[in-house]
């Protein structure tokens, strides 16, 4: 049995370790709360927007734009995987490089190449020790960041798309479902459905189906779709970005909630053993006593 | 005999700048400065740099956008700009400092991309102290 004092020091560092998993947590749920409100604040924005592209989408053509239009060869599939710069979030980062790991293999079992978009330290780390080519990789830009952020990424995925570099491009992100619940994602975003953008607009556009009839555009329907697609892509990598950062830190919190109560569990186990180990030296110590006022009665 | 009114969302993908009823509402356009009142037929419009004005009980405020589109219906309209400040909100001396920066950038002449983003960033920075002297103009 371990010496009284090695229980005692052990029980010490644990209690120590209580007290930053601890603190952990309150952060965590803090900047859980600031990135929700994140979130809330750009759902209008987000909403209005599906609504515009749902009711555009109807009456255009899927060949009215090159973002529209579905390649008949698609050799080259983008991946963009956000993930969270830094650890100690339970298993966020690495089902997030899961879902996109297990695509990746999918479509290169089928023939087509894979590249690499990455949003934070920890995809980035693992993607480069996977066989996928790492073709951008953007670091320490999750704990704080804009739509500036999203459009700069944007605007290197619609080049490359352009370019014919990439003929796909989805986005892995993570999901925020609830405090409890976040979910590793994967979302096409080139070229459009128009099926996607319908879908997800969703109940506006069916209560305003009558009502959409005819708008007149400026400068034109083209010119219009040149402004409002990319910007979409835009929207929508905003939207994963802001998502993705509530679910770190929603899985930090459920991780280092966890780690606390373990933390509980340990220092009950350690003060027992403590407890058993003090009366063991009290008894043997009294069985000394005993014993030696035997001998001397003798 | 009071305007009819229509109503007037500006988002931007960090907040809602402003949901008001206004009676008239001044758009700058992509191929020009257009203005709105109530019934107006369904249009959507991409949005230059510039500033939007509403008038609401006989005043006029004025906010200042960058990019974006409009989209009006005929009671109301819905701005969705990538950046949105009323005029109280500018900066006039970042403005100034970001126009200074661009200029100096176009002098140098580099690469067309920089180009393009320098003449976007000089065209937001007087955009912003135009709309800040007109806003102080007008109120004297």
């Amino acid at each position: 049995m371990a010496s009284l004092k090695e229980v005692k020091d052990k029980i010490a560092s644990v209690r120590k370790t209580k007290q930053i998993t601890r603190a952990m947590n309150m952060v965590a749920s803090a900047k859980l709360r600031k990135a929700q409100g994140r979130i809330e604040r750009f759902r209008p924005y987000a909403e209005k927007y599906y609504e515009i592209m749902g009711d555009l989408s109807q009456g255009v053509d899927s060949s009215a734009h090159p973002l529209l239009e579905q390649r008949e060869e698609i050799n080259n599939i983008a991946v963009v995987l956000v993930t969270s710069e830094r650890g100690l979030c339970g298993a966020f980062n690495s089902n997030l490089v899961q879902t996109a790991t297990n695509f990746a293999a999918n479509r290169v079992d089928s023939g087509q190449n894979v590249k690499f978009y990455c949003m934070g330290k920890k995809g980035a780390k693992d993607i480069k020790k996977s066989p996928y080519e790492l073709v951008s990789d953007h670091s320490d830009v999750m704990e704080n960041f804009d739509f500036t952020l999203a459009s700069q990424i944007g605007a290197e995925i619609i080049h490359a798309y352009t370019q014919q570099e990439v003929d796909e491009v989805h986005l892995v992100y993570g999901r925020f479902v609830s405090v409890i619940r976040q979910e590793a994602t994967r979302l096409q975003i080139l070229p459009m459905s128009q099926e996607g953008g319908e879908e997800q607009s969703g109940e506006q556009s069916g209560e305003q189906a009558g009502s959409k009839a005819e708008y007149t555009y400026e400068p034109s329907v083209e010119g219009i779709l040149d402004e409002l697609l990319p910007r979409f892509i835009k929207v929508q990598l905003y939207r994963g970005l802001l998502e993705t950062s509530a679910s770190e830190h929603a899985a930090r919190m459920t991780a280092m909630d966890n780690a606390t109560r373990n933390c509980d569990d340990m220092i009950s186990n350690l003060t027992l053993s403590y407890n058993k180990a003090r009366q063991a030296a009290i008894t043997s110590e009294l069985l000394d006593i005993v014993g030696g006022a035997e001998a001397l009665k003798g | 005999m009071a305007e009819e009114q229509l109503h007037l969302d500006i988002v931007t993908p960090d907040s809602t700048v402003l949901s008001e009823d206004v009676e008239y509402v001044g758009v700058p356009g992509a191929v020009g400065q257009f203005g709105v009142m109530k019934n107006h037929i369904p249009f959507l419009s991409a949005l230059a740099i510039g500033s939007l004005y509403y008038r609401k009980g006989g005043s006029n405020t004025y906010v200042f956008l960058s990019g974006g589109f409009a989209e009006v219906t005929p009671d109301s309209v819905s701005i969705l700009a990538e950046s949105a400040e009323r005029a109280e909100e500018i900066d006039v001396q970042r403005a100034k400092q970001a126009k200074e920066r661009a200029e100096e950038r176009l002098r140098q002449q580099k690469e067309e991309v920089d180009q393009a983003r320098a003449e976007a960033a000089l065209k937001r920075a007087i955009q912003r102290i135009n709309l800040k002297e007109r806003q102080s103009g007008s109120s004297h």
